[in-house]
């Protein structure tokens, strides 16, 4: 294991008024790596995304980034460090081309004006870095692509800003077979660029498919973070859906029952035994 | 296409795309029109229809004065749909901004003629009077919550009521200002015409050529240098036409002579110049665009949406400051009817006309123009018929439904073929 996580959270609480919806989610990314956070519907994966994007603020807990406690109180700190979040309705402007979308809210200018050839070509280096060549024109716009090559754009966009970490929210949810494979392809690629990423996923073929490790949400609660070769399908799905698989997960009714997860499992990564 | 995701990645060299030649220039262009991308072209089509069925039924509707008189009539109502523009691009409404219009006019009356203060004291007070109205209306769409519809609708019944109080109801106050008179009642000297004519088709000419040369250097895909030189052409053959009728004697009294351009003419050229450079060329303009087409993406684009809400309200009304500056040197007066009865629907139906979406994200400056100019046909053709205004409320209202579903029909037909 490479020495320090680039991100790394511990203990994260998050309540919306009487509903606590994270309660001590401990999550470790590491750089070149792709983590696969999952969880059942209502599990809390899309609230622990916007604490970590600045969206929401957590009500306890820290985050480390590059192994230094960091303050993160809003989308623009989180932009800052280099995390960058593609969410699962795309947060894209039909309106706009892909150039545009790109560089939505930090444009390049020269003086007042909008430096749209440097932006231009920006993007072009990009998308050709990311091998994309399924757009026609960059100045295509956004309503006129297909759903997987939205969520390129979407990629895309994440990724043009020397990002060090990319959270993908369901990138595939909406979409086809061959189009999956594509986005899939692009994840994998952006691991092996060196970038660290969170991918969320109800799919366990998606998650199986490009994932170096599993993050497993039940209830609010990391139940384990293990790594992908470490365990199978049906162990991923019995810790999403039980909150426990054996030995794996969370302490029986009948056990120490402080909701704590168990932390003697042999297979854990060092992060989900650190704190024992 | 479905390459299996164990499969090895290779990178592939994107084949550069094959440079645009004019005939693909105008394929995609026609795609864009199928696809419910229409742009300017029911305006431009409207109004060559709309021009041929007054010059056949009127010939006079043809004339060197009644052409100089389509600019002066509808220049309030262009320069208040350029701000509505704005305010539609967010896919709100500014029903208030045919009275702001007035209230500016009457603050304008107020100091010029019964206070006497000069006439730019005058005006900039008019303007910061347009300013504080959509402030005061940004602010209450934007930080409180209330949809833009309901208070412009309030606004608008207010602003009557203010119009009222500020000529001490119903009298008609009176603007005999030279400068303010002048510019809807005078014309430039036809070589200042000409001039200026020149200056802006070569500026145009110029940026564009520049544009194109240096997208070319960078090895961007550019239009072809065809497609440039044609609309510079186009835009020179119309502005040309144009300024030399408007240069024509237009008098019918010996002892007066009556050419040149309207000045009001330069001040839409120029506010049309400044918006669409705001809109297109900086990053504000990019923002009023998202927020339009998404709000939620502009927020987590870091785009401030609050401001932007309040910032198009200020733009529209004292865009609408100065369509009433313009409509009260029209009249060289001011009333309790100034920017009041049609000027907000025409104002509404010339950006929609012209092909600005009510439903927000799409819109242009330039469609307050030609939207404008589609009213103004219509008002002073009408007009010229000899039709009474009931008959002209209707056509004029029957245009705007027209434009609205074409707007509606087009969005649906964009939502089916994915084309915006």
């Amino acid at each position: 294991m490479s020495a320090t996580p680039l991100l790394e959270l511990r203990g994260i609480d998050k309540s919306f008024g009487p509903v606590q919806v994270l309660r001590n989610v401990d999550l470790t990314v590491n750089p070149g790596e792709v983590t696969a956070l999952v969880g059942d519907n209502g599990a809390g994966k899309s609230t622990l995304v916007k604490c970590i994007s600045g969206i929401y603020s957590s009500d306890g807990g820290e985050v480390l980034f590059d192994g230094r406690p960091v303050h993160i109180g809003g989308p623009r700190d989180a932009a800052a460090l280099g995390i960058e979040v593609v969410y699962q309705d795309l947060a894209l402007c039909d309106n706009l081309d892909i150039v545009q979308n790109m560089f939505l809210g930090r444009e390049k200018r020269s003086g007042l004006v909008l430096d749209e050839p440097t932006m231009e070509q920006m993007a072009a280096e990009t998308l050709a870095g990311l091998s994309v060549r399924t757009v026609k024109s960059l100045r295509q716009h956004v309503s006129s692509l297909s759903g997987g090559q939205r969520q390129t754009v979407a990629i895309a966009k994440a990724v043009l800003w020397n990002s060090r970490v990319v959270i993908l929210d369901e990138p595939t949810a909406a979409l086809g077979v061959a189009q999956t494979a594509q986005v899939l392809e692009l994840v994998r690629r952006l691991a092996d660029n060196g970038l660290a990423v969170v991918l969320i996923s109800h799919n366990m073929n998606d998650v199986f498919a490009v994932s170096d490790q599993i993050a497993m949400l039940y209830l609010g609660q990391m139940v384990a973070q293990l790594k992908t070769s470490d365990v199978t399908h049906a162990q991923v799905v019995e810790l999403i859906t039980a909150g426990r698989s054996g030995g794996l997960g969370l302490a029986g009714d009948n056990g120490n029952g402080n909701g704590k997860r168990d932390t003697q499992t042999t297979e854990t990564t060092t992060s989900a035994g650190a704190d024992a | 296409m479905s390459a299996p995701t164990t499969a090895p990645v290779q990178p592939v060299e994107v084949p550069p795309p094959p440079a645009p030649t004019v005939g693909s220039h105008l394929r995609d262009y026609l795609a864009r029109v199928g696809g419910g991308d229409m742009g300017a072209l029911p305006a431009v089509l409207g109004l060559i229809v709309l021009c041929a069925v007054f010059a056949i039924l009127r010939p006079n509707f043809m004339t060197e004065g009644n052409f100089a008189n389509l600019f002066t009539q509808g220049a309030a109502v262009m320069l208040i749909a350029m701000g509505l523009v704005f305010v539609l691009l967010l896919g709100e409404i500014d029903l208030s901004a045919g009275f702001a219009s007035g209230v500016c006019a009457a603050v304008l009356a107020q100091l010029v003629t019964l206070k006497g203060y000069p006439w730019y004291v005058a005006v900039a007070a008019a303007l910061v009077t347009g300013v504080v109205i959509g402030l005061v209306i940004g602010f209450l769409v934007a930080k409180i919550g209330i949809p833009s519809f309901v208070v412009t609708l309030a606004a608008f019944l207010a602003f009557q009521g203010i119009v009222l109080l500020l000529i001490k109801g119903g009298t008609n106050v009176s603007v005999r200002d030279d400068v303010l008179v002048a510019i809807s009642n005078r014309n430039m000297p036809p070589w200042l015409g000409s001039t200026l004519m020149l200056l802006g088709v070569a500026g145009y000419a110029a940026v564009q050529l520049l544009r194109h040369r240096n997208r070319t250097a960078l090895g961007l895909i550019t239009e072809p240098l065809a497609v440039v030189l044609i609309r510079i052409v186009s835009l020179t053959l119309i502005a040309g036409t144009a300024v030399s009728i408007l240069n024509l004697e237009r008098s019918r009294n010996q002892l007066v002579s009556l050419k040149g351009v309207p000045i009001v003419v330069p001040i839409i050229v120029i506010l049309l110049i400044i918006w669409t450079f705001v809109l297109q060329r900086t990053a504000y303009g990019r923002h009023v665009y998202a927020v339009g087409g998404n709000r939620e993406a502009a927020r987590r684009a870091g785009i401030n949406v609050d401001r932007i809400r309040i910032s198009v309200f200020v733009i529209c009304s004292f865009m609408a400051a100065i369509g009433g500056i313009v409509a009260a040197s029209r009249a060289s007066s001011v009333d309790a009817n100034t920017g009041g009865s049609k000027v907000l629907l025409y104002a509404v139906g010339a950006a929609v006309i012209g092909g600005t979406s009510l439903f927000g994200g799409k819109g242009r400056i330039v469609d307050a123009v030609l939207g404008g100019a589609v009213i103004a046909v219509i008002d002073n053709g009408m007009g010229l018929l000899g039709r009474s205004s009931g008959f002209t409320f209707v056509v004029t209202g029957l245009v705007l439904l027209l434009a609205a579903s074409v707007d509606a029909l087009s969005r649906r037909r964009a939502a089916a073929t994915g084309n915006r």
